[in-house]
């Protein structure tokens, strides 16, 4: 239905009395998206403009900011947070594959190994989400809290010399270190990496899985052949919703992690809302979307999934 | 060792819960805390105290029923917006079909702390106070993408015919609308409005940018985190957690005691 | 809505439906007498539908009229056409139960008192104790009388059935058609029905127009448009034909004479879609049960005066009650022939000399400067 003139336009060509009608039909769609589109021109593209022309603007808060195109804003904070920016990618980098290990074996549980209990199990998974997640951080603090039963249980298992060696944690300290700031972005993304990961495992045909088996693969070579790639638009989808709001993120870092452990999203909220250096926040918050923007592009390119909403 | 091979799926799927359900454990269990300091981290002894009087700390309950009223509104907002939308996607072809999908796209795949930061430039540079409508205004712009999605996902889903059949047997264009497209997609707008309450009402970064002095549940938790941890907001966050959970079991009981009346 | 006293006829008057540069139905004019059983059948995008889409008013027509009796009604839309329809996999509404379908279109009238006609016509279609299912609860059988009952108990002038029987198994089609002819003789309305499956069209219909490439490529009564196909699509779209490419020897006569290859064969002019001319080609067909099969041995016994050509068989297969082979023959390489099993001639097998022998009078003559294989694959592919 691609084709160039629609239905109602070639029956417009040949039959003038219902022309009319036929107009007001075409501008339905327009009336059903102005007022949403409007809402999306105003309230999240004119702001990237606004954003885009603070970003080279110079100036003080007491004398007032000035457009001056100056774009030596950017190089300046690149240069000088690089290492946020890097940590930010990193660590959401880490928090995305934890939440797929993490993730898939439970989705995958859920999906053809509950039976009856499915619908409890998926209730567990979205359950969590009604108690704020900030308090769900904040509990964080006790179960890592320094002395606690876990730090002690990683500490005779000397499991803290191994991420103390990979810089991840200092001495016996688990809180205020990189992988309390993981294991928070982790806990608080895994959501959203089960619950595509749930619906597209869902919809492959069971009888696939015993095709394969009569075909001679084993339960693994299954699982690699058949399962796996049939959950691909689970696996992007997830990851994508991890990653994005990951790596973005200031909560963990700030709530679980010290200032070795800040992230780019703490540097433009430090910015913005206590230094009130405007344009390199918004410098900063430009260089973010753009990294993430070509990161997601690329992503979605080779893993070859286009429809994602 | 063959029985936990087999079962290794089971056991790190379990795992995994587990390490999602521990915060809530947590949170449940030190809701009960009497804290010796401000800050509620460490077990000190069982007290019903923070029970008894939830909201007794204050601003703590205003914060929660500013978060509630915002959610609503926001969701009442984002899915007559984001209905609309995806009705005109998948019903209708017209120009910048692409530009449209792309625009709706774009908010998903944005770290919130952008669009955040965004429209903090936008409200400064325009001079307009922060507080209530500006939340709200937030909250309606990145809910409304979800939705769309999820309405979208169901009427591509519903048979075309259905209407036809509708216009068919004598309904106009409104009563079908009514009648038989608007029940049959209702699944789909349920879920994108869930789905917005949920966001909005723990949205955290967008409001942390936007509310200025006006404190939601999240920011009110936030701040207490730098000052002091009330054990009422363990309670405040168990509560919704039962509440939530019961409301789940309540209607799948229902539903199931509903599909066991019809004769099959 | 019943508008019996008036000629409720459906004309259609040079419709034709494009889509952008595809055209789906060229000018098409068609006259469905009030009361018939009129079937469009064709391979799937033939048109067929569209034709009947512009009669139900969910296309409108980009050129031409529609008109149901004395009305025109081209650019009215659907809900105020006296018009119903059976959707293809019915397009039953899943949120309301039985009772509700059939009473959507009565309410959607304005009507008051429904449950007298709802229970009535549920009665009719013999689902009055479902009527508080969902619809997903009943079998695909009955889904199908249900959207029956939800267009009938409005008494259109016209119901217009798109496949409706495609998605049932074959033992309940075959039921579902008798069923629907049954309703169709009780209520006495017009029923256009739209199919791909030629067996269904001719045990239902009165009429059949025949669809391909978006035209009408033939219009008669079912034993009419068997008998005497018009053209090679018709000839092997609705059941099986014998083709054979000849030379006519003699014409002018009462009888044709054609000659191909070492045969001699003759047809009645009156059966021949052409006028054929002496020296020109002609492809004479012949149906499959029509044809008698000896031993080569036994070929004095063929009676004098029957079209005779000689072969080998090269396939054959017992159904039963029949048995079909495939002849081998110079004239063409793979001539059909059903035998009834009365009395089995044991060396009728693969690779046995035989002559197939018929009467003349069964046999007709077609234009040949047709594709002889129009219509063969589609069979195919509906079927």
């Amino acid at each position: 239905m691609s084709a160039p003139a629609t239905p109602a336009q070639a029956a417009v060509a040949a039959e003038p009395p219902v022309h009319r009608a036929s107009l007001r039909k075409r501008l339905v769609p327009y009336w059903l998206l102005l007022p949403g589109i409007l809402w999306l021109l105003v309230f999240f593209v004119l702001p990237m403009i606004y954003q885009a022309s603070t970003s080279v603007q110079t100036g003080s808060l007491e004398e007032g900011f000035q457009v001056t195109w100056h774009f030596q804003t950017y190089w300046d904070a690149l240069t000088e947070y690089y290492p946020q920016f890097l940590r930010s990618l990193l660590y959401a980098g880490t928090a995305t594959v934890l939440c797929l290990l993490l993730g898939y074996p439970l989705a995958y549980l859920i999906a053809f190994k509950a039976g009856r209990w499915r619908n409890l199990l998926l209730v567990l998974v979205i359950a969590p989400f009604f108690t704020s997640f900030l308090i769900r951080t904040l509990a964080w603090k006790t179960i890592l809290a320094d002395g606690g039963p876990v730090v002690g249980v990683l500490n005779t298992l000397h499991v803290l010399d191994v991420t103390s060696w990979l810089g991840m944690t200092q001495g016996d300290r688990v809180l205020a270190t990189p992988l309390a700031v993981v294991c928070g972005l982790t806990y608080n993304f895994l959501p959203f990496m089960i619950l595509p990961l749930y619906t597209s495992l869902e919809r492959i045909d069971t009888r696939l899985h015993e095709a394969a088996g009569d075909l001679y693969a084993r339960p693994s070579t299954t699982f690699r052949k058949v399962t796996f790639p049939l959950s691909m638009p689970g696996v992007v989808s997830g990851t994508l919703l991890t990653f994005i709001p990951a790596s973005g993120d200031y909560v963990n870092a700030e709530l679980l992690g010290s200032t070795d452990t800040r992230m780019i999203g703490n540097v433009i909220q430090s910015q913005y809302l206590r230094i009130l250096d405007y344009p390199t926040a918004a410098a900063l918050s430009f260089i973010l979307m753009a990294i993430v923007l070509i990161m997601v592009t690329i992503y979605i390119r080779r893993a070859g999934t286009e429809d994602l909403v | 060792m063959r029985w936990l091979r087999r079962n290794l799926v089971v056991i790190f799927g379990l795992g995994t819960l587990a390490y999602m359900i521990l915060p809530n454990v947590v949170v449940t269990v030190f809701s009960f805390n009497n804290p010796a300091g401000r800050f509620n981290y460490a077990w000190q002894e069982f007290s019903l105290d923070a029970w008894k009087d939830p909201c007794g700390v204050a601003d703590l309950c205003g914060s929660l029923s500013l978060s509630l009223q915002i959610a609503v509104w926001a969701t009442l907002g984002a899915t007559v917006l984001g209905t609309a939308i995806a009705f005109a996607l998948v019903r209708y072809r017209f120009r910048a079909r692409g530009a449209v999908n792309s625009l709706i796209f774009l908010p998903m795949a944005m770290p919130e702390i952008v669009m955040a930061a965004s429209l903090l430039a936008l409200f400064l540079n325009m001079g307009i106070q922060l507080g209530f409508w500006t939340i709200l205004i937030a909250h309606i712009m990145f809910c409304l993408s979800f939705v769309v999605a999820a309405v979208k996902a169901r009427v591509l889903s519903m048979d075309p015919r259905l209407e036809e059949a509708a216009r068919d047997l004598y309904a106009g264009p409104v009563q079908t609308f009514l009648r038989v497209t608007l029940p049959i997609a209702a699944p789909g707008i349920a879920a994108g409005a869930l789905l917005s309450f949920a966001l909005s009402f723990d949205d955290f970064i967008i409001t942390n940018f936007n509310s200025g002095n006006t404190v939601t549940f999240p920011m009110f938790v936030w701040g207490s985190a730098q000052r002091g941890t009330p054990v009422q907001i363990n309670v405040i966050g168990t509560a919704m957690f039962v509440i939530a959970v019961l409301v789940v079991l309540v209607g799948q009981m229902v539903g199931n005691r509903r599909k066991n009346a019809q004769p099959k | 809505m019943t508008d019996k006293t008036a000629g409720g006829d459906v004309r259609l008057a040079g419709i034709s439906k494009h889509y952008g540069s595809f055209t789906a139905v060229h000018p098409l004019d068609l006259t469905i007498p009030q009361g018939s059983f009129f079937a469009l059948l064709g391979a799937s995008g033939c048109g067929k539908t569209t034709t009947l889409r512009m009669i139900a008013g969910l296309e409108e027509p980009s050129t031409g009229t529609v008109s149901l009796g004395e009305r025109e009604v081209t650019h009215l839309p659907p809900y105020k056409r006296p018009v119903n329809t059976v959707f293809q996999s019915y397009a039953l509404f899943p949120h309301l139960d039985i009772y509700e379908n059939v009473a959507f279109g009565l309410r959607r009238r304005g009507i008051k008192s429904v449950k007298k006609q709802v229970e009535d016509m549920l009665e009719l279609v013999e689902l009055g104790q479902f009527a508080q299912r969902k619809p997903h609860q009943l079998s695909g059988g009955q889904q199908q009388r249900v959207a029956v009952a939800r267009a009938l108990v409005n008494h259109p002038q016209v119901l217009l059935l798109d496949e409706p029987l495609g998605a049932l198994d074959l033992k309940l089609r075959r039921q579902m058609q008798l069923e629907l002819k049954r309703i169709q003789t009780e209520v006495g309305i017009t029923f256009v029905h739209v199919t791909h499956d030629q067996e269904e069209a001719m045990t239902m219909a009165d009429t059949v127009a025949v669809m391909n490439g978006g035209r009408v490529e033939q219009l008669g009564a079912p034993a009419e448009l068997y008998e005497n196909p018009k053209t090679t699509f018709v000839a092997n779209f609705l059941g099986t034909s014998n083709l054979i490419e000849a030379e006519v020897l003699e014409a002018g006569g009462s009888d044709v004479l054609v000659g191909s290859a070492d045969a001699r064969l003759r047809l009645p002019a009156a059966r021949c879609s052409t006028t054929p001319t002496a020296g020109g080609k002609l492809l004479v067909g012949v149906r499959p049960e029509k044809i008698s099969l000896v031993h080569a041995a036994d070929e004095d016994t063929v009676a004098a005066g029957r079209n005779k050509v000689r072969g080998t068989i090269s396939a054959s297969s017992f159904i039963g009650v029949s048995t079909q082979y495939v002849i081998d023959s110079p004239v063409c390489p793979e001539l059909e022939v059903y035998v009834q099993n009365i009395e089995r001639d044991a060396r009728l097998v693969p690779g046995a000399e035989v002559v197939l022998h018929w009467n003349p009078e069964h046999t007709f003559g077609l234009d040949a400067a047709q594709d002889i294989d129009a219509g063969i694959e589609t069979v195919e592919e509906g079927a």
